[in-house]
């Protein structure tokens, strides 16, 4: 399928991409949700929110952020040249947090004075506490246990900023069972609780509303390439998980037709392996948490459990609109392996003095094998989503360092 | 007339109101779901909810979603639930089965397929949690041709043009769910059910079964009083968690004879 000449709007006005996104859930959410998009719609339409929403990003999170261009990098891999969107300079460190604060301003123009969110790293469960506090909401984080023991100084973090930090013990306790649980309270609590998905998937609005708020990514990038560069780059890179990070910054690029979007998804210990979290590359579409998307499933339509070096890469789901883009071939999806992400996370350390988040280690990862297949006057842009201060603990411990 | 339909009509002839439980095919084990449907009837069941199992059970309770960790574990899959509906159908029993489950193991067979397989099986409807109308049209339609009745949930949050949607694609009855939250919850707001229930039947023309959070025959008979069925999940489930191997049939049967007595005393049964 190729796409049409017609501009790109999606989604439709009942949330598909294409046969992907809906609302795929239980009757009891259908009114919540419904709520949640009429409130998003009219804050759409009031100046005053999007003034608001830029004032913050501006004096709160410290946007614009700006690209670096990894000039030394780029030398010693002798190809291409690699920019960098630096959210790892915003506060808490990612890019997670421009969506909080997006749904934390609906949750108050909504009366709801309670946040929920679901984790996995913690980087969401991080940005969700930290706005909960700035605004005064009362804040629940869900996440896995496994992942509560994993990432025990995120949640610390949750906890100082006031935040109560749930254990979940279903499943597999990850991320997916973390989601599952987050949905259980939101339909439990549904009067007074706003529940901040932390990535362009679940029932719509969300997929489409993260993406706007995470769209300010490409929309900086596509004002700050040309007073760099002179031009738009020939690639923009991101890795995908839910896929945020790389939606923001691709979304606003998707009718630059010259630009080729690249998302890269962990293929762990490799695809051939099994042992991955390739929803995109290796998936089926299906239908899970409230949308339909690529999953990774077996044959008998049962989620299974992913693999991933970096926590926030380990979902077995992916955001609709990547599904959708992969089928119009407007993105295109690779795989970057756990040794891989680390060998670009250990580069960028010596070779940058930047310290990469291991999500972010991915996309890193894939513009360095195809840089040095370019010439030198191509440009590959790289959503650096976060820092990776969080993943001291899982890097040492593959170098055999303990603290 | 669907064999459910049947079913509603002979028990509004009776004065009585239909018992319907619910059990998550495979829990303990692949094997004990038979003797377990058979213990309902015993006990008094009229329709039978059968629980497909799946990884991430997003719309229940922490106690259905150990039944379907336990039902996966032993090895259930879509296609051992059908068989044990056929070897249900084969010992004669004409009791209507309800399949209930999420729509991913569904789309991971196929549409045509499953509902294929499932009404050659001897099932008789299909209650998918996670496919409000809007979505499933096409599968609505598929079941409807196939001879299935695609059953809608209906909750308190609902509004009366959701009522109009489920009426238009719904089949069978309808399952109010009588509270916020998910499966195994506590409490249950009888006024509210007994403001909605009138409403809905009028606006359907479906019965209109109950369930959530109806944990004894005390409640059970309340609900009775002002719907057209009980639905009983968690705590058969519970029931069957707790039971000695080879004893969950028997309190099974038990469990639910004090349900369908308490039932049968508050509808006016003859």
């Amino acid at each position: 399928m190729h796409m049409a000449d017609a501009p790109y709007d999606f989604p439709d006005a009942r949330g598909h991409f294409g046969p992907y996104g809906g609302v795929f859930v239980a009757e009891t959410l259908i009114p919540a949700l419904t709520e949640l998009r009429q409130a998003y719609e009219a804050a759409l339409a009031d100046p005053a929110f999007a003034a608001e929403f830029n004032y913050e990003l501006k004096h709160y999170v410290g946007r614009p952020s700006p690209i670096y261009h990894a000039k030394r990098w780029s030398e010693l891999l002798g190809g291409a040249q690699i920019y960098l969107k630096r959210e790892d300079l915003n506060h808490t460190g990612a890019h997670k947090v421009n969506n909080c604060i997006g749904q934390a301003m609906l949750a108050r123009r909504m009366g709801k004075p309670r946040v929920i969110a679901e984790t996995g790293a913690g980087q969401h469960g991080v940005a969700t506490a930290t706005v909960a506090a700035r605004y005064g909401m009362e804040c629940v984080v869900y996440m896995g246990s496994e992942d509560v023991r994993r990432q025990a100084a995120n949640v610390y973090r949750m906890k100082l900023l006031g935040a109560t930090v749930v254990p979940v013990e279903s499943g597999s306790r990850t991320l997916k069972d973390a989601l599952n649980e987050a949905m259980r309270d939101w339909v439990t609590h549904i009067g007074n609780t706003f529940y901040i998905i932390g990535t362009v998937a679940g029932p719509h609005p969300y997929p489409m509303m993260v993406r706007d708020f995470q769209a300010i990514i490409g929309q900086e990038c596509i004002e700050q390439m040309p007073e760099m560069v002179g031009r738009q780059p020939d690639y923009v890179i991101a890795c995908v998980g839910g896929g945020s990070n790389a939606m923001g910054i691709f979304h606003p690029y998707i009718e630059h037709k010259d630009v080729r979007l690249i998302g890269v998804e962990a293929a762990g210990s490799g695809i051939e392996t099994g042992m991955h979290a390739a929803s995109l590359s290796a998936g089926r579409p299906g239908v899970l948490h409230g949308n339909r998307t690529y999953l990774l499933q077996n044959e008998d339509g049962q989620i299974i459990e992913t693999h991933s070096i970096s926590a926030g890469l380990d979902y077995p789901g992916v955001g609709p609109e990547h599904a959708w883009l992969k089928d119009i071939q407007r993105a295109e999806y690779v795989g970057i392996t756990d040794a891989e992400a680390l060998q670009a996370f250990h580069n960028l350390c010596r070779f940058e003095g930047i310290i990469p988040a291991l999500e972010s280690s991915h996309a890193l990862a894939y513009a360095a094998k195809l840089a040095p297949t370019l010439p030198k006057d191509k440009v590959l842009l790289v959503n650096l989503s976060g820092r990776g201060d969080k993943d001291m603990h899982t890097v040492a411990e593959k170098s055999g360092i303990q603290f | 007339m669907s064999r459910i339909q049947q079913t509603f009509t002979r028990l509004a002839g009776e004065g009585r109101k239909a018992l319907i439980p619910f059990i998550t095919a495979g829990d303990p084990n692949p094997e004990m779901t038979l003797p377990l449907m058979q213990a309902l009837v015993a006990g008094g069941a009229d329709i039978i909810e059968l629980g497909v199992p799946f990884s991430d059970p997003m719309a229940d309770g922490p106690t259905i979603q150990r039944a379907s960790e336990r039902a996966l574990a032993a090895g259930m899959s879509m296609r051992r639930v059908l068989d044990i509906v056929r070897s249900f159908r084969a010992t004669g029993d004409q009791t209507p089965v309800v399949l209930m489950g999420y729509a991913n193991p569904i789309e991971a067979m196929g549409v045509e397929p499953f509902v294929k397989a499932t009404a050659e099986a001897g099932a008789d409807g299909v209650l998918v949690v996670d496919y409000p109308p809007e979505e499933c049209r096409g599968f609505a339609e598929s079941c409807r041709a196939g001879g299935l009745d695609p059953i809608f949930l209906l909750a308190p949050t609902s509004t009366e043009k959701r009522f109009e949607d489920v009426a238009a694609v719904g089949g069978g009855y309808i399952y109010y769910v009588s509270l916020k939250g998910v499966t195994g919850s506590a409490t249950l707001d009888l006024d509210e059910v007994a403001r909605r229930i009138p409403a809905i039947r009028e606006k359907v023309g479906m019965p209109v079964g109950v369930g959530f959070g109806i944990r004894d025959g005390a409640t059970a008979a309340k609900i009775a009083a002002l719907a057209d069925a009980v639905v009983i999940g968690s705590r058969i489930i519970e029931e069957i968690e707790s039971s000695a191997p080879g004893e969950a049939p028997s309190r099974v049967t038990a469990f639910l004879r004090g349900v369908r007595e308490a039932m049968d005393a508050a509808g006016g049964a003859r």
